[in-house]
């Protein structure tokens, strides 16, 4: 259950490999949670990095293949989850790709991966665990979403415009699961060092994994529906979402 | 049949059930045994701030419907009520016949089910012992059927502070105490500091009937844990006043307004609960003996001002309430210092000595002191500042109080309540399908 600080007991982080998905096992095993899916790749080494580094902080960790590229296995997956777990009070949607703008320019086919992992997936892995926690009467849902698909660039628009999509996919969920004792939040980092950005020029208001981390313990407490890491990107996009179109291509990448 | 959002009275943890509301005992029978997968629970005016009235998933019964006095003797004082009966009502009946409730807490908005499942304490504990000690029987619909337990029973005992989880109260027969009047003669002390109060209580308890103190848990240094400290007992009709004489048992308060639901998180915070322990503070008398009081001014201030509870808007707020044995009063220091320093507000902090425990193994009262904190919910390091005092309580001995709980980490139940098998004995036998299921029996692994 989750407590009254919001703090969950048994968590779900689909894309468990992910720098964001370890941050958040560190903070959330320091309070109380004691379990811990971690869903990825089959085989994937940093899953399994995760998995270790979890277990070493007292965590019962059990890991589960999840393939984000095949939406069709997705409902069926979170069922197994689901029945080998029990009760699962915070489910984290931290997968995602970033994709080779230039490639998928060239190659529809590899823009289309992009647009399945980034969007259909959570929609389909987002609509099996809405139903799960309407069934268990409570839950928390955190989707991490991107401030590239708060107006998209030119720079990233196949990445920038699946993130758009699923962050409305869960914005709506958000309103569909209101009065259910289901919350969910959508998270919208700006650029965060991680794994999937290695190599990528640093942005102003660059943000880690453990900020975002500690921005998602914060939110599971407060009332806040969408959440901006680092906040001072609230503003910020206020603004940007309103530049003219001229003004808004020739901006820096 | 709804399906409805449910909290305790802290506005935390929100979690969907079925809610049914029968008015017929039999009713509840054959809702335990359609219960599904997510089992039942009991909920009478949700007043336990935690989670321990509501069930993620799975059905609630809310026993308010079945709110029936049904049996009265005036003559030994004693009543039969039905379980969804509110102490408010009983009050409201049996005062102006010259019986008051054996034990009552701050509100007289709870139901006599919810008083016995949570064991519930008052001003008198340490004279009067904790609510299950005045009950001689319950009726009790449990998954194997009805059962009637009376104090010689373990099934008694088990659901004496048993959170619900050993069946649904129906009925339950409570002796009531004699009074003269319907108010109360009350001795107000103002004490300097931490030490002067507990001093003052260790050495005067045992004269009063009814004792409390009000701890400040904001003004540190030398005034660290100043107080006022209210004793008292039920005025005789002798020493009211010539007035008050002519209808000594009349009793009728009135809620004077009610908070709407519009206040933002934070109101409380350290610099409004800091203004507001200083006029509490002040307002006190330095020491005043033998005041006239209603009942309603002495046991139930908070009473007056409807969903009070709302003043801490969204987020909501905990109740942190623990006991320890008296030789273990340095961890009241420990938690107040620790507050403090933290600079963390709570307007209301509530300091009293109980006297021995009754046989229930989950009932929360030991011989000791308690302490029990209202705190906003906000603060980043509140959590983890109150995990550390749970270490701190359960290392020396004692434990917190289930029915205010809402964050509890479930390794430390069995440090905290030692006899957790002997009570889980009895709930194995009595419902080995564990049908009976709440939050709280989810989150501390009780289930």
């Amino acid at each position: 259950m989750n407590d009254a600080f919001g703090a969950p007991q048994s968590v779900l982080i689909l894309g468990g490999g992910s720098d964001i998905a370890r941050a958040l096992t560190r903070q959330l095993a320091a309070r109380h949670t004691r379990t811990v899916v971690l869903a990825g790749r089959p085989g994937s080494a940093s899953l399994e990095a995760a998995a270790t580094e979890a277990r070493s902080l007292g965590v019962d960790v059990r890991t589960t293949d999840f393939d984000a590229g095949d939406p069709d296995s997705h409902e069926q997956a979170i069922d197994k989850i689901w029945a080998d777990a029990g009760d699962l009070d915070l489910v984290v949607f931290a997968f995602g790709v970033l994709g080779d703008q230039a490639a998928c320019e060239e190659d529809p086919g590899a823009a289309a991966d992009v647009a399945t992992v980034d969007y259909t997936a959570a929609v389909t892995t987002g609509l099996a665990v809405a139903k799960r926690m309407r069934q268990q009467g409570h839950g928390a849902i955190v989707a991490l979403s991107s401030v590239a698909g708060d107006r998209v660039r030119r720079a990233n628009f196949v990445y920038g415009s699946a993130k758009a999509g699923m962050d409305g996919f869960f914005q709506g969920l958000t309103d569909a699961l209101a009065d259910t004792g289901v919350k969910v939040i959508v998270v919208r980092p700006g650029f965060v060092d991680t794994k999937m950005t290695a190599g990528m020029p640093p942005q102003p208001l660059a943000t880690t994994p453990d900020a975002v981390a500690a921005a998602i313990v914060k939110a599971l407490t407060g009332p806040s529906r969408t959440v901006w890491v680092p906040g001072a990107l609230r503003p910020v996009f206020a603004v940007m979402r309103h530049l003219p179109r001229v003004v808004w291509r020739r901006l820096p990448t | 049949m709804a399906t409805r959002v449910l909290t305790g009275w802290g506005h935390t943890a929100p979690t969907s059930a079925t809610v049914m509301r029968p008015r017929h005992a039999d009713e509840i029978n054959a809702l335990l045994a359609q219960a599904n997968g997510r089992g039942i629970v009991a909920r009478g005016l949700g007043r336990s701030y935690g989670d321990a009235a509501q069930n993620a998933g799975g059905t609630v019964i809310d026993t308010t419907g079945l709110d029936a006095i049904l049996d009265v003797d005036l003559t030994a004082g004693t009543v039969r009520a039905a379980g969804g009966l509110s102490l408010d009502t009983l009050m409201r009946v049996m005062i102006p016949r010259g019986w008051f409730v054996p034990v009552t807490p701050g509100t007289r908005y709870v139901t006599v089910g919810g008083a016995i499942a949570a064991d519930i304490h008052g001003k008198n504990h340490h004279v009067d012992g904790s609510f299950a000690s005045h009950v001689t029987e319950v009726v009790l619909a449990t998954p194997c059927g009805t059962r009637v337990v009376r104090p010689d029973d373990d099934l008694f005992w088990a659901t004496a502070g048993g959170m619900g989880l050993t069946g649904v109260i129906v009925e339950a027969t409570i002796r009531l105490t004699p009074v003269e009047t319907s108010l109360m003669r009350v001795d107000t002390e103002r004490c300097a500091d931490l030490d002067d109060v507990m001093q003052r209580m260790e050495t005067g308890d045992a004269g009063y009937r009814y004792s409390v103190a009000w701890i400040d848990c904001l003004t540190g240094g030398r005034h660290l844990g100043r107080a006022v400290l209210t004793r008292g007992d039920h005025a005789t009709v002798a020493e009211l006043p010539t007035k008050r004489q002519r209808a000594p048992l009349a009793f009728d308060p009135r809620v004077r307004l009610a908070a709407p639901a519009i206040f933002p998180s934070g109101l409380v915070n350290q610099l409004t609960a800091r203004a507001f322990n200083e006029v509490w503070y002040r307002k006190a008398p330095r020491r005043r003996a033998g005041e006239i009081q209603a009942l309603s001014t002495f046991f139930h201030p908070l009473d007056g001002v409807g969903e009070w509870n709302r003043l801490y808007g969204a987020r909501g707020f905990i109740q942190y309430q623990f006991a320890v044995p008296f030789t273990e009063g340095e961890v009241v220091r420990r938690t107040i210092t620790r507050l403090s320093d933290a600079g963390i507000g709570s307007c209301l902090a509530v300091l009293k000595r109980f006297g021995p425990g009754d046989p229930g193994p989950l009932s929360f009262p030991i011989a000791g002191w308690t302490l029990a904190l209202d705190l906003p919910v906000g603060r980043p390091d509140l959590a983890a500042l109150l995990d550390q005092a749970d270490e701190d309580v359960a290392a020396a001995g004692g434990r917190v109080y289930l029915a205010k709980d809402a964050r509890l980490r479930p390794d430390l139940l069995r440090a905290m309540y030692p006899r957790l098998d002997e009570w889980r004995a009895v709930r194995d036998d009595l419902d080995p399908g564990r049908v009976l299921v709440s939050d709280l029996s989810r989150r501390l692994g009780l289930a």
